[in-house]
Parts: C-alpha cells; sequence; structure tokens
C-alpha cells in the first residue's frame, strides 16, 4: 500500500503526455498521481470541465484506461451506471477481474452542478471514487465564480468593480458536505503532497463502497500567480491551514498534516493576482475575515481530529 | 408457456422489462409511469430477474447512469414520462450520439405547466429530435410487443441507435386489457444475447467515450448518426417480421385500416386509432368510404412509404395529440404534408390538434371530423387547416 516514489517512478504513466493544459496546470498532475496510484484496470468518468477539454479532443486521447465523459453535472450518475453494469456482468460470470471506478469533476461540476447526482451516488452505496479537482472557480469556460470560489477572490463574474471588491461570500464546505453522508471513506487532499495524495486515492479505492477525496489543484490562469509557482501555492494553501489535509475513515477522523508553524494566510493570498485588492486600505477588512474564519475552521477540525488546539 | 391475461398497459410492459431481464434498469418515479416501475421492483425484489436495479435521484440521473451502463455492455433500461423525459433532454442526445442501444418505455403525459398528469404526446414529440428510434402503441399488447421489439431492433450492429417506446398515460398505462403475454424462453431466444464490442469494462482495449470533437469531426459524426438512424427502418422491419413469425401479429412502419379504397381518412398514433377504428368501421356500415393510418414509427420517419400509401385518397387529416408552438399546425401534419409534397398526388389536408392534457377524445368526436372531411372533398375547399378540436375558445 505504501507509495515508493522508487517504482512510481518505472510505472507506465496511463495519462500520456501531448494532452493540452497549460504549461503548470495544477490539475492535471492530480489526474496524473491519481491513475498512477489507481492503476491500469481503472474505468474514468469525467464532467465537462478543464481536464475533459485538455485531454479528449478527438481523435486524440491522453487516457489510457477506459474513459467516459458524459455531460457537466452527472460524472457521478454516469460511473453508477458503469459500477450497476459491472456488478451485474460479474453476477452473470461474464466479468471476473477487480476494477476500480473513479468518478471526477472540477469545483464546478461538483460542488454547484453535479451535487445532486453526486450525493445520490454516495447515498447508493456505489462501489466508485468520486474525485473532485478543485481549482476554486469554472476555469474551464473563463475564470467564472463557483461555491469553492473563496471569499474575496476576483473571478470573471466576481470582478473588482468601483462598488463590490470580488466575491463576498465564503466558499462551501463541500467535504463537510460529503462527511455527512456517512461513506466510509472522505479526505482532502493537495497537488504538493503525491504522497499524501495517492496513498488516499489508494485508500479510498480500497474500501467496499463509495469514497470522496477533494483535491486542491492550482490554477495560475485563474488565481494568477506565475505558472512556475504552481506546487509552491499549493503548499501555501497548506500551510496556511486554509486547506487543511485530513481523512475520515468509517467516522474517525484524522490530521494527515499539522504544518510546524501556521502562516497567515495573507502569504498565500498575497501572491495572487484575484487577491490583490485585498492589500488596498479599504478591503483589508475582507483578508481579515478570511483569516478568522481560516483560524476558527482549523480549531474546529483539530479539535475532532482529537488533536491539542492552539487557543484553550 | 403463453398465457392470455388481463393486465394495465404498466403491468404488462414492467412484465416484458421482466421478461427481458436487463442488465442494468435505473429509474426514478413519475406518474404515470409509477405502477411500472412498481411492478418490476417487485421482480427485483422476488429474485426474479437479475437486473442491478439502481434507484437514482432524478431522471436526469436515471439517464445519466443508463450512458454509463450501456457503455460498458450492459443490456439497459428505464421508463419515464413527461416532465421527466424533460429532464432527461440533455442525455438523451448523449445516449443516441454514443451510439449507445438501449430501450425506455414512455408513458406519455402532458407537459408542465399548468400541472397535468394525463394523456398526450407533448413528451415525447418534443423530444423527436434527439436521435432515439420512436414507436407508438395503439393499445397495451402492441405496447408489450413494442418493448420486446426494441431490444433487437435498436441492438442490430448496423443501427446501434436507443428506442423509445410510448404508450397513452393512464389511457393504456391504467387500463386493464387482455394481454397475450410471451414465454419467458422465447423472448430471451428471440432477443438473443447482448454482446458490446466495446466496453469500457475492457481494460486491455481502453476506449475513450464522448470526447471533445471539433469542427473538423463533429459533422462527420452527425452523418454518421444520420444513416444509423436510416437503416434502423431496416431493422424494425426484419424484427417485425421475425416477430410475425413467432406471435402472427404483423408490425411495419404503420398499419394501413381500410385505407386501400378510401377517399377520406385520418391519420393518427397512439390509442386514438382504435377509437378511430370503430369511427371507420361505423362509417363503412353506412357506405362511406373512409379509413386510417396509424403510425406506428414516427422516427425514422417513413415519408417515403407514407407518400405511397396516402397519395390516392381525397382528404387527409392528420391528428396532433401536442402542439408545436409557432410551427404551422403539429409536427405531426408537417412532416406527412411535407411527405407528401414528394408523393405522386397530393390529397386535401388537414390538422386536428385534440386531446391535450388529457382530453378525451370519442367516436363521435371522430365521427364529426370525417363528416367534416367529407365536406371538404365535395367542396375541394379547406376552411380551416387547423382545427383545435373541442376546445372552447
Amino acid at each position: 500500500m505504501a507509495i515508493r516514489l522508487k517504482e512510481l517512478s518505472k510505472q507506465r504513466e496511463l495519462l500520456s503526455g501531448g494532452h493540452r493544459a497549460c504549461a503548470g496546470c495544477g490539475c492535471s498532475v492530480v489526474i496524473r498521481q491519481m491513475l498512477l496510484a489507481a492503476g491500469p484496470d481503472t474505468v474514468v468518468g469525467c464532467a465537462t470541465g478543464c481536464m475533459e477539454v485538455a485531454t479528449s479532443i478527438y481523435p486524440y486521447t491522453a487516457w489510457r484506461v477506459p474513459w467516459i465523459h458524459n455531460a457537466f453535472e452527472n460524472s457521478a450518475a454516469t460511473v453508477s451506471g458503469v459500477e450497476a453494469a459491472y456488478e451485474a456482468l460479474k453476477r452473470k460470470g461474464k466479468i471476473d477481474k477487480e476494477i476500480n471506478f473513479i468518478a471526477m469533476g472540477g469545483d464546478g461540476g461538483t460542488y454547484d452542478i453535479g451535487i445532486q447526482a453526486l450525493s445520490g451516488a454516495m447515498e447508493r452505496g456505489h462501489r466508485m471514487l468520486y474525485l473532485c479537482y478543485d481549482n476554486e472557480a469554472y476555469m474551464n469556460t473563463g475564470i467564472q465564480r463557483s461555491s469553492a470560489t473563496p471569499l474575496g477572490a476576483a473571478t470573471s463574474t466576481t470582478p473588482v468593480g468601483k462598488k463590490i471588491p470580488g466575491k463576498q461570500l465564503f466558499r462551501k464546505d463541500l467535504t463537510a458536505i460529503m462527511i455527512a453522508h456517512r461513506i466510509p471513506y472522505v479526505a482532502q487532499s493537495s497537488v504538493h503532497n503525491a504522497r499524501d495524495f495517492m496513498t488516499k486515492v489508494q485508500k479510498a479505492l480500497s474500501v467496499d463502497g463509495p469514497s470522496f477525496i477533494n483535491v486542491l489543484g492550482t490554477c495560475h490562469r485563474g488565481w494568477r500567480f506565475k505558472m512556475e509557482h504552481s506546487i509552491e501555492m499549493s503548499r501555501l494553501a497548506v500551510e496556511t491551514c486554509y486547506w487543511p489535509l485530513f481523512e475520515v475513515e468509517n467516522g474517525k477522523w484524522k490530521l494527515s498534516y499539522k504544518p510546524k508553524e501556521k502562516l497567515p494566510l495573507a502569504e498565500w493570498t498575497e501572491r495572487q493576482g484575484r487577491f490583490a485588492h485585498l492589500s488596498k486600505e479599504e478591503n483589508k477588512h475582507i483578508l481579515e475575515r478570511a483569516q478568522h474564519d481560516v483560524d476558527e475552521q482549523w480549531e474546529e477540525l483539530l479539535r475532532r481530529c482529537g488533536q491539542e488546539t492552539e487557543k484553550q | 408457456m403463453r398465457k392470455i391475461v388481463a393486465l394495465t398497459g404498466n403491468d404488462a410492459v414492467g412484465t416484458a422489462m421482466k421478461q427481458i431481464n436487463p442488465d442494468v434498469v435505473a429509474a426514478f418515479p413519475i406518474t404515470p409511469q409509477t405502477e411500472l416501475m412498481h411492478k418490476f421492483a417487485e421482480f427485483h425484489a422476488n429474485g426474479e430477474v437479475d437486473t442491478e436495479l439502481v434507484l437514482v435521484e432524478s431522471e436526469h440521473s436515471a439517464m445519466s447512469a443508463c450512458v454509463g451502463a450501456a457503455a460498458a455492455g450492459a443490456r439497459t433500461m428505464t421508463a419515464t414520462s413527461a416532465q421527466g423525459l424533460a429532464l432527461m433532454w440533455e442525455i438523451l442526445y448523449v445516449q443516441a450520439s454514443c451510439r449507445l442501444p438501449m430501450v425506455m418505455p414512455v408513458v406519455n403525459r402532458a407537459l408542465n405547466a399548468p400541472l397535468n398528469i394525463h394523456c398526450d404526446h407533448s413528451d415525447t414529440m418534443g423530444a423527436r429530435d434527439c436521435g432515439w428510434i420512436q414507436i407508438y402503441s395503439e393499445n397495451t399488447q402492441e405496447a408489450y410487443d413494442n418493448v420486446i421489439q426494441g431490444v433487437p431492433i435498436g441492438e442490430k450492429n448496423d443501427v446501434r441507435l436507443p428506442v423509445m417506446i410510448t404508450l397513452d398515460g393512464f389511457i393504456l398505462s391504467h387500463t386493464m386489457e387482455r394481454v397475450e403475454l410471451l414465454d419467458d424462453d422465447e423472448i430471451q431466444r428471440f432477443i438473443g444475447e447482448y454482446q458490446h464490442p466495446h466496453s469500457l469494462l475492457d481494460t486491455e482495449n481502453p476506449v475513450t467515450y464522448g470526447p471533445v470533437d471539433l469542427p473538423d469531426y463533429y459533422f462527420e459524426h452527425k452523418r454518421q448518426q444520420v444513416l444509423a438512424m436510416e437503416r434502423a427502418k431496416d431493422s424494425i422491419l426484419e424484427v417485425g417480421r421475425a416477430f410475425a413469425d413467432l406471435t402472427g401479429r404483423d408490425y411495419g412502419l404503420f398499419e394501413e385500416y381500410r385505407l386501400g379504397d378510401a377517399e377520406i381518412a385520418i391519420l393518427a398514433m397512439g390509442s386514438t386509432a382504435g377509437t378511430a377504428k370503430e369511427a371507420v368501421d361505423q362509417l363503412r356500415d353506412r357506405g362511406k368510404k373512409v379509413g386510417l393510418l396509424k403510425l406506428r414509427v414516427f422516427r425514422p420517419f417513413p415519408y417515403e412509404e407514407l407518400g405511397q400509401s396516402l397519395e390516392h385518397l381525397k382528404v387527409l387529416a392528420i391528428f396532433d395529440r401536442a402542439i408545436s408552438f409557432g410551427s404551422y399546425g403539429g409536427a405531426l401534419f408537417s412532416e406527412v404534408r411535407s411527405a407528401l409534397f414528394g408523393a405522386g398526388r397530393i390529397p386535401l389536408v388537414t390538422n386536428y390538434i385534440y386531446g391535450l392534457g388529457g382530453r378525451n377524445i370519442s367516436v363521435e368526436e371522430i365521427g364529426s371530423v370525417f363528416d367534416e372531411l367529407e365536406h371538404v372533398a365535395q367542396t375541394q375547399q379547406i376552411e380551416n387547416t387547423i382545427t383545435y378540436l373541442g376546445v372552447r375558445e
């Protein structure tokens, strides 16, 4: 089960090179790692979005595993059908090998338009992993806000105007919603920590039922940072405790990583153009509100994971 | 062993589904389809089918799961009505465009708003351009027979398209009729074993379904779909002949009822064809040369064959149980009239829009339409090309 980087480096890549994701795309790294962890006997269903359009332009495909794209809001429902077919055909003796089932989508296809299909599939107990690559906006269609877009962020539909400085609402806590489904395995992970993420993919695929992993996938086009800083931006999201790494296995919470020193949120936001306006005097209260929220959520997570909290 | 029983349309179709024994059924409840799925769920709960029954949270997910199941090589079914079909709309196109066969009984019901659970054809007529084969049923026996035939029609390798089988909500779905049920084994022999050539479960030979298709290829893929739909006509006729050999019940693209020597006729789909047959018989008894064409297959639309069967008429009335808003008359009217334009002779053609939201249509009303058509034949004048039959203006 342990992820050994030396062995991984010899494994055949299941997402081929030559796909058309942007240079420096964090999400395509998520997909590569996901496939390396899952192995070749895996069927993937993918929602409409960056990773779908960049990897499947006919007559080419970057997928070396069976792959299906249906529509934007239904990758969980589509893979429900694939998994049901597998169960039926297995029962009839028409197939015997073990196969992993993964449904995936970006934050738009998961937090927003796909949440109904996702909730239904998780409740029905299909043996599948749903993987959300969360880059915090509708990047494929041109960086429009989603319910995963953080407070204060500028997007093309929440621009910094004369009256309204970016998104005025908090993001939705989808991981918590998935935990509330009481499925066997839920985790948060991040693209800079391959070992953490790939171990979680393998854990998720080993449970007999549904599992969910929410991965922060960085997007330099949407977040406005230098493309070579993708991995660094992911690391900072974790070091500031904006995006904690943890898992909930059969109801038991476990913190996967605790920063030695929790960095201020500004260390992450100051590096991104989408938050540039937050450094202005009149907008500083937004950053303060966001920091306050991160602090509260982090304390709550520490409590749930049985860790010592910072304010006693 | 074959059995003759009294069943509602829903129970008969639920029984056909049980006898087909599909690998996957994904469905969501909607009136008047509900009892059909109750029946099937009962078979499932009693272990009488091997089906994986996926009780989804919406019709959108029902059709989405059907796409996944069919792409994985499963014989796949669902059933719906009205709003349910409307919610599936987006994915109906995906199912057809990925060339994934499946069979879906649709229990016809009016579309909102206002909410109305009763029969008209606005649901399936609205879905007429989504790439599905569409077969309409006159009675419960036909609904049962059509569901069974739908399996090999769509699965034929040079067709590979999904099939919609309609039955009129309440009029058929909730009405008890005499039905001859075939034996389970003979149905299994008739539909055969399903082999999917490009299953998603074949991890040795990975395939990509539903890719991005740009202006350099999309058009060719749509053209291939058109050709598949054209070939579906042969598949429908072939399967119909095999079914006639098995049961003695003969199904073509449409049925001509006392039409050969008729001068005046109406054309209808669904249960109204049964009512019209009675009206035709009564008028024939009085020596009137009247007839009926019951259209069974609306997609692929049999324009050539229709033209040949209708061109000898003096007057033809097309009965539409749905409105195509902003169009000139109903969709059936537009298409049949267009088919006649290429025929040798063109009869005078009128359009009756009727029975919306379950408004009853009687033998007497159809009789009075024939009276109007007789007047048109005598005067060679059409006063109203489009009539909203029985509506209070």
